[in-house]
């Protein structure tokens, strides 16, 4: 009987969380599969990794001094998205030392106010990992509205995307606004980081930008057709993920990322070595 | 009063670069009339691609000034090595990406693809349209960047070292299609390390060591005080078909030589 009970898939649709949860975790893979397209080619997977961190800084503060979770974590994070790209622009000292510094500073800022202020350890947990049951229908709309907006933006953008991707240089020389682009580009990513932490957690986040694109990238040659494979890979694998994970009675974040991970294991295993090569423009990650 | 025409399309005037603080390039005077071709030599690390990307707004200048004629349409050509080759990108799709300032409309229209297809058959690559650029030959990667640069319609081309890691046939197949080019009424503008594959066919030479020790015309400009100067070696001038040919004297010798 209880055998029974467990394998009924359709089970958890009848709680508000898991359907909430599960049509936030959707649209943020499918969103952070099309932004990690330019994350991987871009090399800027580390910058996905730091926001994170940074995000979760300004979603500490933002509790403190009671503000809106996403008017605060939302500021904090594009803010330091753009100095990351200010700072790395400089040449002074590496992006990679740059981003260091910016967003390990906000995570201990993070976690200090926390500790300091915050009601319980549980909270800090819920943010670094994720939680399905703190998801709201807020969350359904926030990401809703940034997923629509990040659509918009690649597709309105996706000539000068493209163009500033592949050939920065050359880009600048055919007046394309490169900085505008890159700073569009950081503060969507900012943004999807912002609506999707409450369900992946701080720590996990930046795999959902990486694992699908990357993925997808060994399946295809072509620009256009990564840009809604990967979507697709990241809102299939966040969407079983949240089903299984409530199976299984394991994390959502964990579960969903496993599942990524599995997905880019069979993929590179099926893809040879000749697709395989396509890899190797992704030697930076 | 001077015509559009007549006056310069770029006045370098004591531009200076820096890496960090390292001078790159230093106190540079160089003027670019319409039609012209000019190629800039000097050895690696001279630079060369600095100043290039100096004129062409890649690259900050420290000290000095570089005018630039207004509206003048710039056709740029990288390094073939800076490419990332495996990029997901089709031929057809780097030749359209000049147009992204005038068009947001994400797919490629039919009077684009016909365009590109002009451009491609002009440079002799038609075929290539559709293909991945990792499936390209050395000789047609380096035509599939001469024709994005060509999409636009530039009034200077400015190519980086166009025939570094090419062979000696593809070197030639670009230099005659440069020389095409050039007989259109284009004003080229060339980096290159090449002297007697390349440099010494151009109708003007800028000798170049972090500033310039000669510009003039090949026969001028190509002797051995100003090689030794610009490349710090020992080299020798001949003339071999009423062209200069350069020789250097780095000879080195092998063990068991002559055996």
């Amino acid at each position: 009987m209880f055998a029974i009970v467990a394998l009924d898939i359709f089970e958890p649709y009848g709680f508000q969380f898991f359907r909430n949860g599960l049509i936030v975790a959707t649209i943020a893979g499918a969103l952070c599969g099309l932004l990690g397209v330019f994350v991987i080619l871009r090399g800027m997977s580390y910058i996905g990794h730091g926001l994170s961190h940074a995000v979760f800084g300004g979603a500490a503060a933002s509790a403190v001094i009671k503000i809106n979770y996403f008017l605060g974590a939302g500021l904090w994070g594009i803010i330091s998205g753009l100095l990351i790209a200010r700072v790395a622009r400089r040449r002074v000292i590496g992006a990679d030392a740059a981003i260091g510094v910016v967003t390990t500073a906000s995570f201990a800022l993070g976690l200090a106010l926390m500790n300091r202020y915050g009601q319980a350890s549980k909270s800090i947990e819920a943010v670094l990992f994720g939680s399905v049951l703190g998801v709201k229908v807020v969350d359904i709309y926030a990401v809703s509205v940034v997923g629509l907006l990040g659509l918009a933006v690649v597709v309105l953008g996706y000539r000068k995307l493209l163009f500033t991707t592949f050939d920065r240089d050359v880009a600048q020389v055919s007046n394309v606004q490169v900085s505008f682009v890159e700073a569009v580009l950081l503060a969507m990513i900012s943004l999807t980081i912002l609506v999707t932490m409450r369900v992946i957690g701080t720590l996990l986040i930046s795999a959902l930008l990486v694992i699908p694109a990357a993925s997808a990238r060994m399946t295809t040659n072509s620009f256009s057709r990564l840009l809604w494979v990967s979507p697709i890979v990241g809102a299939v694998s966040c969407f079983l993920g949240m089903n299984l994970s409530y199976h299984l009675d394991t994390s959502a974040s964990a579960t969903i990322i496993l599942l990524d991970a599995l997905v880019f294991v069979i993929v590179y295993g099926l893809a040879g070595v000749k697709s395989r090569t396509k890899m190797a423009s992704l030697g930076h990650l | 009063m001077l015509n559009r025409n007549d006056s310069p399309l770029v006045v370098c005037e004591h531009v200076s670069c820096t890496y960090g603080n390292a001078p790159v390039v230093n106190d540079v005077y160089l003027k670019i009339n319409r039609r012209e071709f000019v190629g800039i030599v000097g050895p690696s690390g001279s630079g060369k691609t600095t100043l290039l990307k100096a004129i062409i707004g890649a690259q900050p200048v420290a000290h000095g000034s570089i005018t630039i004629q207004p509206q003048l349409t710039i056709g740029y050509v990288p390094q073939v090595e800076t490419v990332d080759w495996y990029f997901p990108v089709t031929v057809e799709e780097v030749i359209v990406m000049t147009r992204s300032k005038s068009s947001w409309w994400p797919r490629i229209t039919k009077t684009e693809s016909i365009a590109v297809r002009e451009v491609l058959e002009k440079l002799g690559i038609a075929d290539c349209a559709h293909r991945h650029i990792r499936e390209l030959s050395g000789g047609q990667q380096q035509r599939v960047f001469l024709a994005r640069a060509m999409f636009c319609q530039p009034d200077i081309l400015v190519l980086d070292e166009p025939t570094a890691g090419v062979d000696v046939r593809t070197r030639h197949e670009i230099l005659h299609l440069l020389a095409d080019l050039h007989s259109e009424g284009l004003t080229i503008l060339l980096t290159t390390h090449d002297l007697n594959g390349l440099a010494a066919h151009l109708p003007r030479l800028v000798c170049f060591n972090k500033t310039i020790i000669a510009d003039g015309n090949p026969r001028e400009v190509l002797t051995s005080q100003v090689l030794e100067a610009t490349y710090g070696a020992p080299m020798e001038v001949l003339e071999h078909g009423g062209m200069p040919l350069v020789v250097d004297h780095g000879r080195v010798t092998m063990r068991n030589e002559g055996k």
